[in-house]
């Protein structure tokens, strides 16, 4: 397991102590990282390396570290997730770097994410488009039959395309506008696409759209930053989809 | 102490439905009275949260994470079983039953699981109807999976995502009840102990992860659903916040720990590349109905190219040795026959800790695409990892900590001995017996979630008058100046040590003597190594920061002196169970690699008691009777 050839980089690292500090980049040395390092097991190398010398180790959130949890959000060289094409951060391998290559680090930036420390922003403004409206109002218990909705295969296949979203926020990071419609736009599709979701199509839209302006978003502009960000290759049809919603509800 | 399970009696199929009915019942205009409190938002504790605040209680929900939608649940991919018998292929509650037992090795309770078959079918009706996109046929109907351990096609899926799918099913449930103001989420919170008041759960001592403060949330119930503990080998499929330390600070108050050495090895992972590696990444079981398992039959091949090992040259081992289940084996049987292969020198890749997954047969048969649309973003994230493409050659795949089993106890109502404290989902211990099948995580946390706890906590909260205590009895203040004192402590050592190299130790000191296999030697090893590990690291680990701010050193220090504490009980646990059954396997006891069960010593489930630091715990055990499965070996030839 130590046969590899290892790399030295460097890494220009945005650190921030709190929500009110000013913030700024900090230079570091990654030392003996292999191909087969994670992007952010290369950073785990590079905090132990400063809890040694009783520096504080660089924050970031993560969590599941398979691409699924949505946790993780770091813009890499400019790129919200390093740039590779559906891929996580977590899922980023150091063999896409070469040895004495340099490293941008910085957290998501847009309005509607204030930065918590260093890398970790705070994305609740995510949960509450989704509290506005992102679900069929079911109870628990007293439903019909899952096979009493026919679903034919091409339906249930264009609502997975939308419901594959981890909600990690890079859509927002990679826009110039900081907005949130592929977000939004992925879950207000999803459930219209979706006969159980159809009922109440035009409040969801209406209030998550709504409530997507109120949390600080931008507005699109066309520009598709957001689908090459996408970690889940979420498609901007999607937003498309939204905005025909949204026709359809104020005529509704 | 004999333990009581609190089982109805009676013909079993009609245990539950008459249970419900003996219940007692909060009056609708009461429930708002009542304050509940679910810590964990994954499918257990989102469904329990969303379902209560439906009810009409006043539920306050915490999650370690930024948002309640990334609970762990969140990163299961095959399935979900539930007994539709849509297939038509001879599927029933009963046989789900009875595969969950002897799956379990028997050492389940047979109402429990029977309880889980009845509510399978409801939870995908659920499902369903909140808008998950399960997977379909051309005409809509759903479409099913065969998975391990079972002879029909039971298992429910959404692409390879299912977990992802379900989790926000329940998130938007979730989501919904917090609009509507039922429930008040409290994310970026890490539970740092249960106030227990009287001898009755009142509440949680809760970490602030954002500021650091200590916060106190008192509740007339309180809900566990904080997940599994394999984080104890460290390098595990678990996500890098789970941990032990809710259930372990609530053992430290009391609470029942049962069956810790029941651990499941999940046979189908990427194996480790190197040293820094911080988590193992499972490739989803349902990739067995396709993709083939091998290794080279001469140990001289195992250095070859596999596409240049002919046929007749590779042992498929589980076909073998299993003709009737083939690559469907259940897990525990799955991984060991692959570390036994690779004890035998006959491993792939490097170490030789690795076996093929082959989809070499299955391409030919059914194209290319079929595969890419069955399995695509499992093929895509080997790939990422590993960067080799699955298509061209057999995947590398070794074992890895995956599940536990065991947990807290609780009661056929999820109560725990604690009066007050209710334990969900894998927290708990109580449908899975040895081992679980795969598919029936997500069902059992969704059961327990949706149409379990709704009933049985109105059965305890319809007994006790709401609101008795209040965060201003000084048991809330006492319990924050421990937590508090606890991490100050932490913060002073200073040492030399950073807080995963103490994992790293942890977590191999538990694979090495208690992982797949162990023996009473293995595990007295232990037993010596992990007080003088734990010792080591109250006097040597190096925390930098301070406790009043957002740190991760401190949330991951704070843990890992919880895994050190708990390994010694799983460790004494399997030292204890003399017999192997499901997950735990002795060496000691085996016919020619097969569990041996020891029924007449061993059929109980096994409940340890805290009695305090340097002490040694009491077992307490509950006799398991089986009145409808035959208790037989367990054989899948």
């Amino acid at each position: 397991m130590s046969d590899h050839k290892t790399m030295t980089l460097t890494l220009i690292v945005w650190r921030q102590k709190n929500a009110s500090d000013a913030g700024k980049f900090e230079t570091y040395t990654a030392k003996n990282i292999t191909e087969h390092h994670s992007f952010l097991e290369m950073l785990d190398c590079v905090n132990e390396d400063l809890i040694h010398t009783g520096k504080d180790p660089i924050v970031f959130d993560h969590d599941c570290r398979e691409g699924i949890c949505g946790m993780c959000s770091q813009v890499v060289n400019g790129a919200p997730h390093g740039g590779q094409e559906r891929t996580t951060v977590c899922q980023l391998h150091m063999r896409k770097f070469k040895d004495g290559d340099t490293i941008y680090i910085e957290p998501w930036r847009a309005r509607a994410f204030p930065i918590i420390r260093d890398l970790i922003v705070d994305r609740s403004a995510l949960d509450k488009i989704i509290q506005a409206g992102g679900y069929t109002s079911c109870h628990t218990g007293g439903v019909a039959d899952g096979n009493a909705i026919l679903i034919p295969k091409p339906v249930a296949d264009e609502a997975m395309d939308a419901a594959e979203c981890v909600g990690c926020g890079a859509c927002v990071a990679g826009c110039p506008n900081g907005s949130a419609m592929l977000f939004t736009g992925a879950k207000v599709s999803q459930l219209a696409i979706l006969p159980q979701g159809k009922g109440e199509a035009a409040a969801r839209v209406r209030n998550m759209t709504n409530t997507m302006t109120e949390c600080g978003f931008g507005n699109c502009t066309n520009h598709y930053e957001c689908m090459a960000a996408c970690p889940k290759g979420i498609n901007v049809k999607f937003i498309a989809r939204m905005n025909r919603e949204f026709m359809k509800a104020l005529i509704a | 102490m004999i333990l009581d399970g609190k089982c109805p009696t009676g013909p079993i199929e009609q245990t539950w439905d008459k249970h419900r009915f003996d219940l007692k019942l909060v009056n609708p205009a009461n429930k708002r009275k009542y304050n509940v409190i679910v810590v964990g938002t994954g499918l257990a504790g989102g469904a329990a949260a969303a379902s209560l605040g439906e009810l009409g209680y006043n539920v306050q929900a915490f999650c370690y994470q930024d948002s309640p939608r990334r609970a762990h649940s969140i990163a299961a991919q095959g399935g979900i079983n539930a007994a539709k018998n849509y297939p038509n292929d001879g599927d029933s509650i009963y046989r789900l039953f009875y595969d969950t037992i002897k799956g379990g090795d028997f050492r389940a309770r047979e109402a429990d699981v029977w309880r889980l078959a009845q509510v399978s079918n409801n939870i995908i009706d659920q499902c369903v109807a909140q808008g998950v996109p399960f997977g379909r046929d051309y005409a809509g109907y759903l479409d099913n999976r065969s998975f391990g351990g079972a002879q029909v096609s039971r298992t429910f899926f959404a692409r390879g995502q299912t977990g992802q799918q379900l989790l926000l099913g329940a998130y938007s449930a979730l989501s919904r009840q917090i609009k509507l103001g039922s429930v008040k989420m409290y994310d970026r919170r890490e539970m740092l102990d249960l106030v227990v008041v009287d001898g009755v759960a009142r509440g949680i001592t809760v970490r602030n992860l954002v500021t650091g403060e200590m916060e106190s949330y008192a509740a007339d119930a309180v809900c566990l659903a904080t997940g599994g503990y394999v984080n104890v080998f460290y390098l595990s499929t678990n996500a890098m916040g789970c941990s032990v330390t809710a259930n372990w600070k609530a053992h430290k108050k009391g609470a029942f720990f049962a069956n810790p050495c029941y651990t499941q090895i999940h046979p189908t992972c990427i194996p480790q590349a190197g040293d820094y590696q911080s988590k193992l990444t499972l490739m989803s079981e349902s990739l067995r109905n396709d993709g083939r398992v091998w290794v080279p039959k001469k140990k001289e091949d195992c250095g070859k190219h596999p596409n240049e090992i002919p046929e007749d040259a590779r042992d498929y081992y589980l076909e073998r040795k299993y003709p009737s289940y083939g690559n469907l084996a259940p897990r525990d049987i799955a991984s060991r026959a692959a570390k036994e292969q690779c004890d035998d020198g006959r491993g792939v890749g490097p170490g030789g800790r690795g076996v093929y997954l082959d989809f070499g047969d299955s391409i030919k048969r059914l194209g290319e695409d079929t595969i890419r649309e069955r399995y695509g973003n499992l093929f895509e994230m080997y790939e990422k990892i590993t960067d080799e493409n699955g298509y061209k050659r057999p995947m590398r795949m070794y074992p890895a900590p995956h599940y536990s089993m065991g947990g807290l106890w609780v009661d056929y109502n999820l109560m725990s001995n604690i009066p007050g404290l209710f334990v969900l989902g894998e927290a708990n211990f109580s449908v899975h017996g040895a081992n679980r099948l795969g598919a029936s995580a997500l069902m059992q946390g969704l059961a327990d979630g949706y149409f379990v706890i709704p009933y049985t906590i109105g059965g305890y909260l319809a007994t006790v008058k709401p609101g008795q205590v209040k965060t201003d009895h000084p048991e809330f203040k006492q319990c924050e100046e421990d937590v508090k004192a606890e991490q100050n402590k932490m913060l002073a050592i200073n040492g030399k040590k950073t807080v995963f190299e103490f994992m790293r130790e942890i977590g191999g000191l538990m694979w090495e003597n208690c992982g797949m296999a162990r023996t009473k030697e293995s595990l007295e090893t232990n037993l010596k190594k992990i007080p003088a590990l734990r010792e080591e690291f109250w006097k040597n680990v190096k925390v930098t920061g301070s406790g009043a701010e957002l740190n991760q050193q401190l949330e991951n220090a704070g843990r890992t002196a919880d895994f050190i504490e708990f390994s010694e009980l799983l460790c004494r646990d399997a030292l204890h169970r003399n017999e192997s059954c499901g997950g735990h396997f002795r060496s000691e006891f085996q016919d020619a690699g097969e569990a041996q069960r020891d029924d007449v010593n061993f059929c109980y489930v096994g409940a340890w008691e805290y009695k305090g630091a340097n002490k040694e715990p009491e077992l307490h055990k509950e006799p398991l009777k089986f009145d409808n499965v035959h208790l037989a070996i367990r054989s899948y030839k």
